[in-house]
């Protein structure tokens, strides 16, 4: 199962296995990490399940959809090159490994 | 009775969005007292929205539509009761449970929520009429529509319209029924709800207006048709009634709380009982632009709500004024509305492409709501523009290079988060 670790802003570091077709924001509801609140439920409709991408780690990611780079525009917290809506990173072999850095703040 | 009388103990009626997240912000924000969840359904609390699209045609694995997961609740020390609530002592401050079980609190708040309403016609006892409001009312439905190939919609409000395009997808056909003349009536203008009907009719769903159900007819004790006041009938083997929903009010009338169309609560939430608020589907309140009484079905105001109170009730006390927001996925297409249109009298296009576009809703000079197809950054500079109350003017929306994010940047220094 591939391994996602969320850091979160007092750089505290979890990992967990997250299984394939899941999202890298269901694995952190699942494992009950603070800082992502995905009020919507996986829709990119709401921009509360923001995070950063280690962009190291971040190879086999699915490219950005339009939905997903709109939502991106308001997030609560600044946007940077390495933002994404958690909810739509789907898990999958190829992204074992990966590292994403939780914001400050999902909600305004 | 003996009940152990708690200083320092919240208990919420109700499992749903509002009522997790009461529980969930107690604990964010470090409340040290007890808290008590009790839910009706015999379910970790979940995701609504996903059950009319996604889990209809997904692979099926409940987990996740969960909130949270099991070992949330223990962890955070939230007492999970699988249980009803069926009266409230208020002068002694207990909620009793039908499963003879008793919670003594110091602040109750009801998050009920709203049921689906049925409709009453000749055969609506029959199998295969559905509402869809539950995971088990999902489950149910997800198996027919496995085996169903004749499906009839009525009423094309969000639920209606979600239910029909995840039955198209499944490869019924499909046919909405709606007793007014258009979809969304008195919930989106007329340039967003044709839209999204001709979205319907691009993929082949009928639909049939100003029509409504005089019987059903069956077969084997299972729907077999549908007859109209026209008197035709649709061939059925899965009837999706979304007709709306009735707040569920049963404990707050037992208690001889406020109760006008939901339970009345003022602009902190609480209701005629200072020791007992109100949150989510089952609350009216105030709206905070008009100061009429309203009362909002979305997971935001949900959420919002039960943050608010968790507030109050950890020592920070403020009017609730959050912005509604409401979005609904059909076909892929994706439609979010920021504020509340009702009341508007002019409306504004702002199109990129046919199918990408967002109608600005204005009454007079003031902007009331921003529908957004496939158009997420207007919806999101909406959002920000609405909030913050940016002005706005019908002359500014019709301008040749308008844009919301153009407007909400050069009102916010050219930050868009520069507004908040």
């Amino acid at each position: 199962m591939p391994q996602i670790t969320y850091v979160s802003t007092d750089n505290t570091t979890q990992t967990f296995d997250v299984p394939v077709g899941t999202s890298v924001m269901r694995g952190a509801l699942m494992n009950d990490v603070d800082g992502i609140a995905a009020e919507c439920g996986g829709y990119a409709q709401c921009a509360t399940c923001h995070v950063y991408v280690a962009p190291e780690s971040a190879s086999e990611l699915k490219a950005m959809e339009a939905d997903e780079d709109g939502m991106l525009e308001f997030t609560a917290s600044e946007r940077l090159t390495t933002s994404r809506l958690s909810c739509q990173l789907e898990v999958t072999d190829g992204v074992d490994g990966l590292v994403v850095v939780l914001p400050a703040r999902q909600i305004l | 009775m003996g009940v152990e009388r708690r200083q320092n103990r919240v208990v919420v009626v109700g499992g749903g969005q509002a009522g997790h997240q009461v529980a969930a912000s107690l604990r964010e924000r470090g409340y040290e007292g007890d808290v008590t969840l009790v839910c009706g359904e015999d379910e970790l609390p979940y995701e609504r929205p996903p059950l009319s699209k996604s889990y209809l045609q997904g692979a099926g694995d409940e987990s996740r539509l969960w909130l949270r997961p099991e070992t949330y609740y223990a962890r955070h020390s939230i007492e999970r009761v699988t249980a009803f609530a069926v009266d409230i002592d208020r002068a002694g401050r207990t909620a009793l449970l039908d499963d003879g079980g008793i919670r003594g609190y110091d602040h109750l708040v009801l998050a009920t929520g709203a049921r689906a309403r049925t409709l009453q016609a000749p055969g609506s006892g029959l199998k295969g009429i559905r509402t869809l409001r539950t995971l088990a009312d999902a489950r149910l439905v997800r198996a027919e529509l496995a085996e169903a190939a004749h499906v009839v919609v009525i009423g094309a409000g969000f639920i209606g319209l979600e239910f029909a395009a995840s039955a198209r997808e499944s490869g019924c056909e499909v046919t909405i029924v709606e007793a007014r003349e258009r979809p969304l009536m008195g919930i989106t203008s007329t340039t967003t709800a044709a839209h999204l009907l001709s979205l319907q009719h691009q993929r082949g769903v009928e639909s049939l207006f100003q029509q409504s159900v005089t019987a059903f007819h069956g077969r084997d004790g299972r729907v077999a048709a549908v007859e109209l006041s026209d008197g035709r009938r649709l061939p059925a083997d899965l009837v999706l009634v979304g007709v709306g929903v009735t707040p569920d009010t049963r404990l707050a009338e037992a208690a001889g709380l406020t109760v006008d169309g939901g339970i009345v609560t003022d602009s902190h939430l609480l209701t005629s009982d200072p020791g007992i608020s109100a949150v989510g589907d089952c609350a009216v309140f105030p709206s905070p632009r008009t100061g009429t009484p309203v009362r909002i079905e979305s997971v935001q105001n949900a959420a919002d709500q039960a943050r608010l109170v968790a507030a109050r009730l950890t020592g920070s006390s403020h009017p609730y004024e959050a912005l509604p927001w409401f979005w609904s996925k059909q076909f892929g297409t994706s439609l979010q509305i920021a504020g509340l249109g009702q009341g508007f009298d002019a409306e504004v296009y702002v199109v990129d492409s046919p199918d990408a576009f967002s109608v600005l809703l204005f009454r007079g000079d003031e902007l009331l709501a921003v529908e957004s197809v496939n158009r997420p950054a207007d919806h999101l500079a909406a959002r920000r523009l609405l909030d913050n109350r940016i002005p706005l003017s019908r002359r500014d929306a019709t301008a040749a290079d308008f844009s919301l994010s153009g407007h909400l940047k050069a009102h916010t220094g050219g930050s868009a988060l520069a507004a908040v």
